[in-house]
């Protein structure tokens, strides 16, 4: 392998930023993404963007899902990208899936949240996302 | 405006190296990922940040799943930061072996170190390699060692028969039992045992934990430990309250100083070292003849065996004679 091939999509992070505590869709899709083979980081409920950021930078993740249900995204993921700007983390892919509206997906995908994945999405096309790099520009 | 430099994935290693002295995490972070890729250029800087380690305590805990093993990782880590020194977690849990995939969960125990600069945590997959450690875990270890850390956790996956590889990386290995696991309890005491400087029994506050202790002290009785001179003590602990923490903490000081006084320090990293370059070279080769294999021809031979027309040994013997006649392709 040379020292400049571009990573394929290989460890990711799911996470749940802010206060609500249902965490079965973050578990869902760390399980199927498991069984696609990545290696899925899961680190729990109510982390704050300052965790999250801090988490993907130790594990150097490729890619990084946030499950979000409490309607506080537009607040919560510009820090996050924020936060990982700070560190650094300037390729990481981010991706989200929870309840948010159209409306907001749109402006969040200006932000640099490449997909939003709505409720009753298959876990196929986050999958077929990730296999595909992400919307990651290479 | 960003506060660091960014550095992408793909930077050269000497770059991820120079930036990992200078106590870059990012480039820490990154350097891990790209030895762990196997990169050649990885490899090569690895070798120039191997003489720059050794410093670090290395601190090994490993025990059945659920016995609380990271938790206990974040309380040592808290204990140590509490005296000013640096750690860094290596948390290893297993890799499907049919997909490749794996979650990495010991880090939702650990949450609570992510403000603290200090600390850096990394969780592996196991990668194929079974043995409660992942293939590159030693790796890791030497470049948190490079890094500067004073103290390294290595958490391997949960185990309890012969899954022993953690002795073999670590200069203190804490085995880990609890109570109400009456099966696990005895395979601790048929397989890990032997490998323990220290006992820990964790869920202390649990039904039960008196009788593992008393198990505990009845095997040691029988005189199988590790190395002469130096008694496993057991320590009982409820890692979710700290209780029992600092006295753990001593205990591992304790076995620091008999390792350093006794001299085994350098008997045992030795040993380790040896290990370690067999593993090195258990790679090396089985990654030539995997590539050798990947033929049709190869797969044909397989094929054969299969409906017992040839035989394995002579087709290994065959395969042996392949290789070690191939090309020199380093």
């Amino acid at each position: 392998m040379t020292a400049a091939a571009p990573a394929e999509i290989r460890r990711v992070l799911i996470a749940k930023p802010g206060l609500d505590g249902h965490d079965r869709g973050a578990k869902v899709i760390a399980r199927a993404l498991r069984d696609a083979g990545f290696e899925v980081v899961y680190t729990g409920i109510r982390q704050t963007p300052e965790m999250i950021a801090e988490a993907a930078l130790q594990e150097d993740v490729d890619a990084i899902g946030l499950s979000i249900l409490s309607g506080a995204h537009m607040t919560l993921f510009p820090r996050i990208v924020e936060e990982l700007r700070k560190r650094g983390l300037d390729d990481v892919v981010v991706w989200a899936g929870g309840i948010i509206p159209a409306a907001d997906a749109a402006k969040l995908r200006e932000m640099g949240i490449t997909a939003v994945f709505g409720p009753g999405s298959p876990t196929t096309e986050t999958i077929a996302f990730l296999r595909a790099g992400g919307g990651r520009s290479a | 405006m960003p506060d660091v430099v960014p550095l992408l994935r793909s930077a050269p290693a000497h770059e991820l190296a120079a930036r990992l002295r200078q106590e870059d995490r990012l480039a820490l972070s990154r350097m891990i990922s790209a030895v762990e890729a196997g990169r050649s250029d990885a490899r090569r800087e690895l070798r120039h940040l191997f003489a720059l380690g050794g410093k670090a305590h290395v601190v090994g805990i490993t025990g059945p799943p659920g016995s609380g093993k990271s938790t206990l990782t974040t309380a040592l880590a808290k204990a140590y930061r509490a005296r000013g020194e640096t750690v860094g977690v290596v948390a290893v849990d297993p890799s499907s072996p049919f997909t490749g995939g794996a979650i990495l969960g010991d880090r939702i125990r650990m949450m609570e170190l992510h403000d603290d600069p200090g600390v850096f945590v990394r969780s592996m997959a196991t990668r194929g390699l079974t043995g409660g450690l992942a293939r590159s875990t030693m790796d890791v270890v030497a470049l948190l060692d490079a890094f500067g850390k004073d103290v390294i956790v290595v958490e391997t996956v949960g185990v309890g028969q012969d899954e022993v590889e953690i002795a073999r990386t670590a200069d203190s290995t804490i085995v880990v039992g609890v109570p109400g696991l009456g099966d696990h309890i005895q395979s601790i005491k048929a397989g890990v045992l032997e490998i323990a400087d220290i006992l820990v029994v964790n869920k202390a506050d649990l039904p039960g934990a008196q009788q593992v202790v008393n198990d505990l002290r009845a095997m040691l009785s029988l005189g199988a430990t590790r190395t002469p001179g130096w008694t496993p003590p057991i320590q009982e602990t409820v890692a979710t309250t700290a209780r029992g923490i600092p006295e753990l903490v001593k205990q591992i000081d304790a076995h620091v100083q008999f390792l350093k006084d006794s001299g085994s320090w350098r008997a045992r990293r030795a040993e380790n070292a040896r290990r370690q370059v067999l593993g090195i070279l258990e790679d090396h080769v089985r990654s030539a003849f995997e590539r050798t294999i990947r033929s049709e021809t190869w797969e044909a031979r397989f094929r054969n065996i299969a409906a017992r027309t040839e035989d394995p040994y002579a087709v290994a013997d065959e395969l042996l004679r392949e290789v070690a006649l191939g090309d020199d392709n380093e």
